[in-house]
């Protein structure tokens, strides 16, 4: 058969039942294939929509994400995507055209050494080189995206031999002498903790989304059950633990409460489950939680000690590891007694510091009270994509997120213009529940296209916008630490989000009284299709409380 | 320590940090790879991307076709080796890492010296050339080219003697290692 048809039917052996791109010259066979493969095909307006799609995919569903892009142009376009799932560890595989091997190397026409220039931020890469190694290319390209530490992998194939005939077998060998991922946990490693564990008397859980990554979330919840330990999640771990909970601290970091940040502060024990101490976790990173000694427990084992040097670092991964750590927690008995003096100045804190924001006299809209009302429209139920900015903060702070893989968002890359087509891969992968997209106004327009694809799919994504007239979080910071010198922050004139909606045979809505909101969130949940909710809230509002750029946790401000 | 299902608990006192910190020395990595296009890219690009500097590199084929190996040697007073190793690690063509003991290794490297000389510096030159128990690879009326191996200080010190003499150039391949003893490396 085809060597396009053996990527078809290694596909399907993946799995794979809905891809995300874009087609050009180099891989016009690929799509001919695709013509009657029996795979959905979500056509994307830009790559870098498809990429995010098949990431918004992946991170809804747990499966692995598909993106499809011709050579040059339609490669690099993938780029940003690329690297957003490097950074946040999602299970990706692109698929890249290339032109004929005889062009290769001559700068030919849409050239681009793609391979070349993913090279560092991509899990793995394979540039197909003989047409008969395609089925084995593409199982290990899925196998390395979905296992340890989930990533993205490029495959990158000719045109000419695309459409090379081949023999196709199906393929279960993986030759990857180099590729064992650690997956068990030390046994006495595991002891140790429990037994650190039983001995701290301030104890803090410290989840991220490798929890997430590795369906760990029950057993985390089984391991905070067994005792009264606190935990705090970070921005890419919400959900990872119910927000609605006692133990609950709420999320931790830059904009994190303070009961997170002050118990990290005064831990004498952290156990880490599937972070990695980023930056904005840490803050000033020698003055970061002075007093405790850490558990690191990752997938990754680069990740431990990286940071902050790990006093009882476990590798492997967190669902296997923390389920075993539960029981060797409970067979010590411990008496949760110890505790009471903890929980008692974390009891303070909570009640010193709640998040809070003053809400208006009159009937303007703060951001705060607008994902407030948000999760009164969901229930607290609805899957949240978000762009990247304030609202993004204030969407971790106010959604109280319930379950895992109901907060989509981009944390490592921090990219603007994820919100909408990883809302649109997270409704694909899952038809059933109400996607919201919660987006800013300077970060929609840089993928607005893909509203079009929402309304030629019929994808229903609710687009509630979050409109301040500002790049909101860099207005921020030049209000904060740049004496308010507001440097191409000011976003002007605004297309009209409703017209706009409208061009693209989606329903456009505004909001701008306090007192209607949550109705007009409900009428626009409640309308078929794709819907742009113009939000238009308070231009000048902060996101609070903050831990300055290079800052202690303990210097939180506002 | 108690057993499992005792109720004695540890001191997080007596807890050690794991170090993924400077050592202060230099440091051997003999890289076992797939013979696989980009390998090479890929591990450069890992240590210009973390900001590790590669003091030196060789890479050769071994007795396998599919294998190659990579010899580097990274300085550990600027880079967390730890960090080196395990990010090296995660690249799915890297078989294994060996991070080599100096008192357990025997490290060699070529280099070409080529030296401008006049007739008295000729006898001088290969008077050290004997001494380093070099090879005289060369000789033109006003150059000589002579062929040094040995360790990175042997190499050092012959570069010091003929340096004043007139150094035109110096070629060196990069030290490659193997472990004293039966074992392989
Ligand atoms: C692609 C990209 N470019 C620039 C930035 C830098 N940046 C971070 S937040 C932000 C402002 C986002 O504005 P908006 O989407 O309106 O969100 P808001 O902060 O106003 O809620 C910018 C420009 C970024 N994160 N991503
Ligand atoms: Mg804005």
């Amino acid at each position: 058969m085809r060597a396009v048809d053996a990527i078809m039917e290694s596909l399907k052996a993946e799995g794979v039942d809905v891809v995300f791109g874009i087609p050009g010259g180099a891989n016009l066979p690929t799509y001919d294939a695709l013509y009657d493969a029996g795979i959905r095909h979500v056509l994307c307006r830009h790559e870098q929509g498809a990429g995010h799609a098949a990431e918004g995919f992946a991170k809804a569903t747990g499966r692995v994400g598909v993106a499809l892009a011709t050579s040059g142009p339609g490669a690099t376009n993938l780029v940003t995507a690329i690297a957003d799932a490097v950074m946040d560890s999602v299970p990706t595989v692109f698929l890249t055209g290339q032109v004929r091997t005889d062009l290769m190397g001559t700068d030919g026409f849409q050239e681009a050494d793609i391979t070349g220039i993913t090279l560092p931020i991509v899990k793995h890469s394979f540039q197909v080189a003989d047409p008969r190694e395609i089925p084995e290319r593409l199982h290990e390209a899925f196998h390395i995206a979905r296992s340890g530490r989930p990533g993205p992998v490029l495959v990158d194939i000719p045109q000419d031999l695309s459409r090379a005939d081949i023999n196709y077998e199906p393929s279960d060998a993986i030759a990857l002498p180099g590729y064992r991922p650690t997956t068990d946990g030390n046994v006495k490693q595991i002891r140790l903790a429990a037994k650190a564990l039983a001995n701290a008397r301030r104890p803090v859980i410290y989840a991220g989304g490798g929890v997430i990554n590795a369906e760990g979330s029950e057993e985390l919840r089984e391991l905070c059950a067994s005792d009264r330990f606190p935990v705090t999640c970070t921005l890419m771990g919400l959900g990872a633990f119910p927000a609605p909970h006692d133990q609950w601290l709420g999320m931790l970091g830059m904009h994190g409460t303070r009961a997170a940040n002050y118990a990290m502060d005064e831990a004498d024990l952290i156990c880490c489950i599937g972070a990695r101490f980023d930056d904005r976790i840490t803050g000033k990173l020698s003055e970061f939680a002075p007093r405790a000694k850490f558990i690191h427990i990752d997938i990754d084992p680069a990740e431990i000690s990286k940071n902050v040097p790990a006093h009882i670092p476990i590798v492997g991964d967190a669902k296997l590891i923390v389920s075993k750590l539960t029981r060797e927690y409970r067979a010590l008995e411990t008496d949760s007694s110890r505790l009471d003096g903890w929980w008692e100045r974390i009891q303070a804190w909570r009640e010193r510091h709640p998040l809070g924001y003053t809400d208006s006299e009159d009937s303007e809209i703060k951001p705060q009270y607008m994902v407030e009302a948000m999760f009164e429209a969901t229930d607290g139920q609805a899957i949240i994509t978000s762009d990247v900015g304030q609202h993004q903060m204030w969407a971790a702070q106010y959604y109280h997120f319930c379950r895992p893989r109901q907060w989509i968002n981009s944390g490592g890359l921090g990219t603007m213009g994820f919100g909408l087509p990883s809302a649109l891969g997270a409704q694909i992968g899952c038809p059933d529940q109400t996607v919201v997209c919660l987006a800013g106004d300077g970060s929609l327009q840089m993928n607005s296209q893909e509203l079009a694809t929402c309304v030629a799919e019929k994808i229903p994504v609710k687009i509630f916008l979050m409109n301040n007239g500002f790049l909101g979080m860099v207005r921020q910071w030049q209000e904060l630490f740049w004496d308010k010198r507001y440097s191409q922050v000011d976003m002007g004139t605004l297309p009209d989000w409703v017209k706009l909606a409208e061009a693209y045979g989606a329903t456009g809505m505004r909001a701008t009284e306090k007192g209607t909101l949550v109705e007009q969130m409900r009428e626009a949940l409640a309308t078929d299709g794709p819907v742009v909710l113009d939000v238009q809230v308070t231009k000048e509002e902060n996101c609070y409380p903050m831990i300055p750029a290079g800052a202690a946790a303990r210097d939180m401000v506002g | 320590m108690g057993e499992p299902g005792t109720s004695e608990v540890m001191n997080l006192e007596d807890l050690e940090a794991a170090s993924g910190f400077r050592t202060g020395r230099r440091h051997i990595l003999s890289i076992v790879v797939e013979n696989k296009p980009g390998v090479l890219a890929r591990i450069a690009g890992l240590f210009a991307r973390r900001g590790f500097n590669i003091e030196s590199l060789a890479v050769g084929p071994t007795d396998d076709p599919a294998i190659s190996r990579v010899t580097l040697t990274v300085d550990g007073g600027l880079h967390p080796i730890d960090q080196v190793t395990k990010q090296l690690h995660k690249l799915i063509n890297v078989i294994k890492i060996r991070d080599l003991e100096p008192e357990d290794t025997v490290a060699r490297e070529l280099a070409l010296f080529k030296v401008s000389v006049d007739d008295q510096a000729r006898d001088q030159v290969m008077q050290f050339a004997e001494i380093f128990r070099g090879t005289v690879v060369d000789v033109s009326r006003r150059s000589m080219t002579i062929e040094i191996t040995g360790t990175d200080e042997k190499i050092a010190a012959f570069e010091k003697m003929v340096r004043p003499l007139g150094l035109i150039e110096l070629v060196r391949t990069g030290e490659i290692a193997v472990a004293r003893g039966r074992s392989a490396t």
